[in-house]
């Protein structure tokens, strides 16, 4: 019995898989505090399948990008409940989440999460094998789209802040660029948990979020310290 | 007969990420502290995202290490207790969801502790609480005096109108040129001296227990520039002593006042500062004058720990005050009584 949980970004998805099957999803995006509602929906979930925590034998989780504080929430609730239930913990990357949504798309799969100030946690993954073809990173949007066109392949584009940079991408790729639907915008538990079997099994004590970004007071002591502030 | 309690506690409030063992609320089993003052150092103060970030990393190893150090396994325990607030949100939530994951896991009750109600609970791991008490806790955020009249019922009857009085120490550590944290150093240098700049004390209005310390920074500010205008080479030494000793002196009389008004049996002292030499010695000799029990509990239950939180945990399981899945860290959280 495996859970998954995705709170790496404003939508909140948890999961239960058994033997391949799944048994219940919960996904939504009404932008809650996950602090608030990540273990309710986990135990909301569990009763509702008559699940108990001893039946449970994997847990998986979105280990981020995404917002710093939502990735620790689930990935703090996964390290503990693995390490707690003595059962392993795999972590996913939460840009490949997103991309299963669109696996099997004959092209490059582009997953976005807004990250403020023209900036976005993205990544290209191949459609058909889900392989990764340029790495997770945070980035100038607009750089990355540069990049993304010398490929010269049709781009699905996923994730929930899509509109916001709509009219970027329509700018800088026009045909090439295709559109996740709505309801293929969201993470999923359940594709996480199917991605997460091609995954190395993480050491639970270290197993630490994907920030894929410096923080500010840091980025700030490089500054000084290589003397670029001035 | 009543059977033992072994009560978990956790607490990630700010940068010691922290899991212990105590037993009926007053015997430490384990108590383990994993600190980050090293990665906060090169900032000169605690950067909130970067704790959040150590907390991630340690949280899972220090519950392992206060269990096994305790000897005991998950089942064996009567609750789980957790530092709810206040403190820094995004250091909070990591202690407070590694909590409801492990009640869950183990179908434990979970109890949410004020943090200040932790450190005067950490009092209780030395000797037991004699009601009506006046607590002093004084650190890095909180300057507070506060009476209970039995256990769980705080009333706040002073605290800081500005800044903390570790947050001051901080400050004028920095104008110093002391590292970071800069509260031991100006109690070694204030030790050093013989003498001492004259800095004034603030009082508030008439009969006030409330603090304030900002205008005594800006007085040591003021005075360091002035020398500095005046090409003169400030004394480090005096300077501290200064500072320290109008810190020490509104603590101590407003503490003492207060004992006297409330008519306590038990004056105790927690939190950072209270390790502070100076302020130690000047409150015990003070209450020693009135014949007033003063307890200072040993410096590792002064600063932040989880055994503090594990013993006002424990009260609180007692009395049946347990929370839910929808626990949630809270910032600002007030002090409010459990009765
Ligand atoms: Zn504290």
């Amino acid at each position: 019995m495996i859970l998954g949980i995705d709170t790496s970004n404003s939508p909140l998805s948890v999961a239960l898989v058994n033997n391949n099957t799944v048994l219940i999803e919960e996904t939504h995006n009404l932008k809650i505090n996950h602090s608030l509602t990540a273990m309710p929906a986990v135990e909301e979930i569990m009763k509702k399948a008559k699940v108990v925590p001893g039946d449970l034998t994997r847990i998986v989780a979105a280990e981020g990008p995404g917002s710093y504080t939502g990735v620790r929430i689930g990935l703090t609730i996964a390290k503990t409940l693995a390490w707690s239930l003595k059962i392993p913990l795999v972590t996913v990357s939460s840009l490949k989440v997103l991309t299963a949504n669109a696996l099997g798309f004959n092209g490059l799969i582009c997953p976005v999460m807004d990250a403020r100030r023209g900036t976005v946690f993205t990544a290209l993954y191949d459609g058909d094998t889900l392989e990764v073809v340029v790495p997770d990173q945070h980035s100038d949007f607009k750089n990355f789209l540069e990049q993304v066109r010398t490929y010269e392949r049709p781009v699905l584009f996923t994730g929930i802040d899509l509109e916001i940079h709509r009219p970027l991408i329509e700018e800088m790729l026009g045909g090439m660029a295709r559109f996740a639907s709505m309801q293929n915008r969201l993470p999923r538990a359940s594709n996480l948990i199917a991605l997460a079997a091609d995954e190395q099994e993480q050491d639970v004590h270290h197993a630490v979020p994907e920030y894929r970004r410096i923080t500010e007071a840091e980025a700030n002591l490089v500054k000084t310290d290589t003397g670029t502030s001035r | 007969m009543n059977e033992d309690k072994y009560v978990l506690g956790l607490e990630t409030s700010c940068d010691e990420t922290a899991a212990s063992v105590v037993k009926n609320g007053t015997e430490i089993i384990s108590n383990v502290v994993a600190s980050q003052i090293e990665s906060h150092k090169r900032f000169g103060g605690v950067v909130p995202e970067i704790a959040s970030r150590h907390h991630v990393e340690q949280i899972t190893i220090v519950i392992e290490e206060a269990l096994q150090q305790a000897n005991l396994a998950p089942s064996e325990l009567s609750a789980v207790a957790v530092t709810e607030g206040p403190g820094l949100v995004g250091a909070l939530l990591v202690g407070v969801n590694a909590a409801k994951a492990f009640a869950f896991a183990h179908s434990l009750p979970l109890v949410g502790v004020h943090h200040i109600a932790g450190h005067i609970y950490a009092n209780r791991l030395e000797q037991e609480m004699e009601f009506p008490l006046l607590a002093l806790v004084i650190s890095g955020g909180h300057t507070e005096l506060i009476v209970m009249k039995e256990h769980g019922d705080f009333t706040v009857i002073g605290e800081t109108r500005d800044d903390a009085a570790g947050e001051a120490y901080d400050k004028v550590a920095r104008t110093l040129n002391l590292p970071y944290p800069g509260g031991p150093h100006i109690d070694r240098l204030a030790h050093e001296s013989t003498t001492a700049v004259d800095f004034p004390r603030v009082w508030l209005e008439e009969g006030s227990y409330d603090f304030s310390f900002s205008g005594l920074k800006s007085s040591v500010l003021n005075y360091m520039h002035n020398m500095k205008q005046r090409g003169e080479t400030p004394v480090p030494q005096a300077v501290a002593a200064g500072f320290q000793n109008s810190v020490v002196e509104v603590v101590t009389e407003k503490t003492l006042r207060a004992a006297r008004e409330f008519g306590v049996k038990q004056v105790i002292a927690a939190g950072g500062v209270a390790a502070n030499k100076g302020l130690r010695k000047s409150l015990t000799e003070v209450f020693e004058k009135e014949g007033l029990p003063f307890y200072i509990p040993p410096l590792p239950l002064c600063t932040d720990n989880a055994a503090m939180i594990a013993a006002a945990g424990t009260v609180m399981y007692e009395k049946g005050l347990t929370g839910n899945m929808a626990m949630n860290g809270h910032p600002g959280m007030p002090l409010s009584s459990w009765i």
